[in-house]
């Protein structure tokens, strides 16, 4: 066995275990603290693979910003985990069925050859001068140009409606009214006055 | 070395837990959003297997939109759930239930 393969599996248990600590574990910060785990394991996976830039992306968006707005926002609302709670065991049958039949299928198609070793080859490992981030950023500035300003505008998107919802309106607060700046007339604001020129002398 | 159908399997494992998560924590918005998230990372660690073992980028080009749309998605929706707690003061789906649908 090779170091690749026991870092695979050793990487891959951790994933697995402390995903089934997200989705198990009572408290939600605990959740939170075991899903960042499972995306730094995640990361070091994609390292193996030579997807050396999104797997830095993942830690520093993952687990760096969206992770901290998760156990943000867990901690700042006071939840009640009994009430959230109910009906754990109860469920537990048919989400471990389901679950279990989901795999069963996937991994019997998964399984079947077309993705073994000999069908198809690890390709060989990349030389010290290839650089991922150096061929993605190729990539992404020239063919997906459009695409990735797309994203940037959904990130805007995102942070608009975020912002707007999250605002809460206060009334003594000095901001625009735009229905009431479109339905200006001109006399409500324009006086006319009528009065004789002066004289100069 | 690793065969291609190890990474899928990982990532199949990965998301029918996270199905699983859904199925039990469905009184926990916070929990359901977590589930979803691990569902895309177990997209994404499909997509990033298939672009390795192709030699082709474009598949990391992809988990790169992906992360983009997933960081929006959560974004906004824990914006909808302090909107919400602020409003009833829970986050219980069962008492979410004033669109009756």
């Amino acid at each position: 066995m090779t170091f690749e393969q026991l870092a695979f599996y050793f990487l891959a248990s951790v994933a697995v275990v402390a995903a089934i600590m997200v989705v198990t574990v009572r408290n939600p910060v605990r959740a939170a603290m075991f899903l960042i785990l499972t995306f730094f394991t995640v990361g070091c996976i994609w390292l193996l693979m030579e997807a050396e830039f999104l797997a830095i992306v993942l830690v520093l968006v993952y687990v760096g910003a969206v992770m901290v707005l998760f156990l943000f926002i867990v901690m700042m609302l006071d939840i009640d985990i009994d009430q959230l709670r109910e009906g754990f065991g109860e469920y537990l049958p048919i989400g471990a069925t389901v679950a279990v039949i989901i795999l069963l299928q996937l991994a019997i198609v998964l399984s079947s050859g077309p993705f073994e070793i000999e069908q198809m080859p690890a390709p060989a490992a990349a030389t010290a001068e290839y650089s991922n981030t150096h061929q993605l950023g190729l990539l992404i500035y020239t063919y997906y140009v459009y695409p990735f300003e797309l994203a940037a505008v959904l990130l805007l998107l995102a942070m608009v409606a975020a912002i707007s919802l999250g605002l809460r309106g206060r009334s003594t607060s000095k901001r625009q009214k735009p229905n009431e700046q479109v339905r200006v007339h001109k006399k409500d604001r324009l006086r006319m006055v009528k009065m004789n020129a002066e004289k100069q002398d | 070395m690793i065969a291609l159908s190890d990474y899928l399997i990982l990532g199949a494992i990965l998301f029918s837990i996270s199905v699983a998560g859904i199925f039990l924590n469905r009184k926990n918005v916070l929990i359901l959003l977590m589930s979803i998230e691990l569902m895309l990372l177990a997209v994404n660690l499909n997509f990033i297997a298939f672009s390795h073992y192709m030699n082709d980028l474009a598949g990391q080009v992809f988990v790169f939109f992906i992360l983009t749309v997933a960081a929006a998605e959560s974004a906004i929706g824990l914006a909808i759930i302090i909107v919400l707690f602020r409003r009833r003061h829970t986050i219980n789906i069962q008492d979410l239930d004033s669109l009756k649908g």
